[in-house]
């Protein structure tokens, strides 16, 4: 096989780590509090820019710019929820997309009067590996590996734990968790910083890769939509695995042709796929 | 233990229960029987916080009730089996199970509980990794009332546990109350069942139309030629 062809299968492969990253991010708010936040790929980009101005123009360490990303946006998400969420839980889901779209230009908008358009780099070269012939960017590791290891804390969240237990269970019946001594509102609020945090997860991460700029968040948020629906809505396993399908199909249609078709190809796969499967290919109808 | 007084109760603008003064003291067997519709169901939803607006008095160990939310009632000591048993179907009975220590108190005491669980129902050991909705619904009555069990209440409150079970397994679940009777739980059980529920309980109240109608110790109302006629078809 050609060797170009397995650098681009890998480099699919490290993109889809994030990418599923974000898909988790949004199932898990999607399962438990059946809202889409429409804005999720802004939260992203807020993140990136805490780490671009800490860490980039402020010089502190690093990790400590990180962290404070994750802590950041995690608190972003509890106050998306607060403030914006909570108040039209009980409305149609329409009015929910509404509001947090208006979020979605609001951030937008927020960061171009604060930042202007500037893209803007952490000045941190990460080195290209090579290895038999290929070359793998050492940032897109990076991203791949905490990518999986933060997806796998979840995971081991969700599961072993009573208060993932319970974040599990509310989706299944949201009046019944009440005579368990769950306390819906606070549930909803954690689950929504959790939403967040790894939403400052993955900034923290594709900030190695990208420039930020007001509108990044167009480049991740369609394609995380895409996956979501794609692995069926609030299915955290689906949108994991449909992550790394579509991050396959951008890598190997720009390895034929070039960046660009491949994303065209991710969406006219996406649109073939839909016409067959509504509920997604891992969804139940 | 749990006093209700001249209680009403509401969905939007139909009421379901009028005035209705029921009490359960520690330790005893109380049963709720009535037909449909006649407002038990609502009467356990009142008193576990899943229906808040109501009038009247509602104490439990001597302390309000009133505009407490479900959430903390339970952790006053009350657990509510609910009706066609809920059980999150796509959790394991594991998961059920410690789902139902979820409060912190519970929490410090779930592998000790959980034991005591499985001691009691030894099937639901067998099969604490299978997906609770995918077992009988013996099984999972079995597994909605370990569930509440798990918070170790003071006053377990069941709701027609043998509704929509063959009538063998309604008889092993009418077993099952009666262990955990003899586990020492105070119980207040709602029942269509009323010939068995009758052989099961100290004491029942008979509900109609939201009116409580006749109460007396069971062999009163078995013995009632009201209730022989209406509810035991003698």
């Amino acid at each position: 096989m050609d060797i170009y062809l397995v650098e681009a299968l890998l480099n699919g492969l490290l993109l889809g780590g994030v990418l599923a990253l974000l898909a988790l991010g949004l199932n898990l708010i999607f399962g438990v509090i059946d809202v889409v936040w429409i804005a999720y790929a802004e939260l992203v980009m807020c993140g990136m820019y805490v780490v671009y101005w800490l860490y980039g123009y402020y010089h502190w360490p690093l990790a400590l710019a990180a962290v404070l990303a994750v802590l950041g946006v995690a608190f972003l998400g509890l106050l998306v929820h607060q403030l914006i969420i909570a108040p039209i839980l009980g409305s149609p889901a329409i009015n929910q997309l509404l509001a947090t779209g208006g979020l979605l230009f609001f951030l937008q908008s927020f960061a171009t009067l604060l930042f202007g358009t500037d893209f803007r780099n952490i000045g941190l070269r990460l080195p290209i590996l090579e290895f038999a012939d290929m070359s793998i960017s050492f940032a897109r590791l990076i991203a791949f590996g905490v990518a999986v290891l933060g997806a796998g804390a979840l995971y081991a969240f969700l599961s072993k734990s009573f208060l993932g237990t319970a974040i599990r269970a509310i989706g299944q019946d949201r009046e019944i968790v009440g005579l368990m001594g769950v306390d819906q509102r606070r549930i909803y609020l954690i689950t929504s910083a959790i939403g967040g945090a790894l939403a400052g997860l993955a900034a923290c991460l594709l900030v190695l890769q990208y420039d930020v700029h007001p509108f990044i968040g167009l480049s991740f948020g369609p394609i995380t939509f895409m996956i979501c629906v794609l692995g069926g809505l609030g299915n955290m396993i689906g949108g994991f695995a449909a992550a790394f399908i579509m991050s396959e199909i951008i890598s190997i249609g720009g390895f034929y042709f070039s960046q660009e078709i491949g994303e065209v190809l991710a969406f006219v796969v996406f649109i073939a796929l839909i016409f067959v499967r509504p509920q997604g290919i891992f969804g139940r109808s | 233990m749990l006093e209700i007084d001249n209680l009403s109760a509401a969905y939007g603008s139909f009421q379901a229960l009028f005035g209705v003064t029921l009490r359960v003291d520690a330790g005893e067997a109380v049963g709720v029987i009535g037909p449909n519709g006649a407002g038990k169901t609502t009467l356990m939803r009142v008193i576990s916080g899943l229906l808040p607006g109501r009038a009247g008095k509602l104490t439990f160990e001597g302390r309000s009730l009133d505009r407490v939310p479900a959430y903390r009632v339970v952790a006053r000591g009350i657990a509510h089996v609910p009706e066609n048993r809920r059980l999150f179907p796509k959790l394991t009975v594991e998961e059920n199970l410690r789902i139902g220590a979820y409060m912190p108190q519970a929490r410090k005491h779930f592998a000790e509980r959980l034991g005591w669980v499985y001691e009691l129902f030894p099937r639901l050991a067998e099969r604490r990794s299978q997906l609770a909705g995918t077992m009988s619904g013996g099984e999972q009555q079995m597994c909605a009332i370990a569930r509440a069990l798990m918070s170790k209440p003071k006053l377990l409150l069941l709701d027609e546990p043998s509704a929509g079970l063959a009538p063998l397994v309604v008889q092993q679940v009418f077993d099952l109350v009666r262990k955990i009777r003899s586990e020492g739980f105070t119980v207040l059980i709602v029942e269509q069942n009323v010939q068995q529920l009758l052989e099961l309980i100290d004491r029942a109240y008979l509900l109609e139309v939201g009116r409580i109608r006749l109460s007396g110790m069971a062999a009163e109302l078995k013995a009632n030629p009201f209730v022989r006629q209406a509810y035991l078809g003698l």
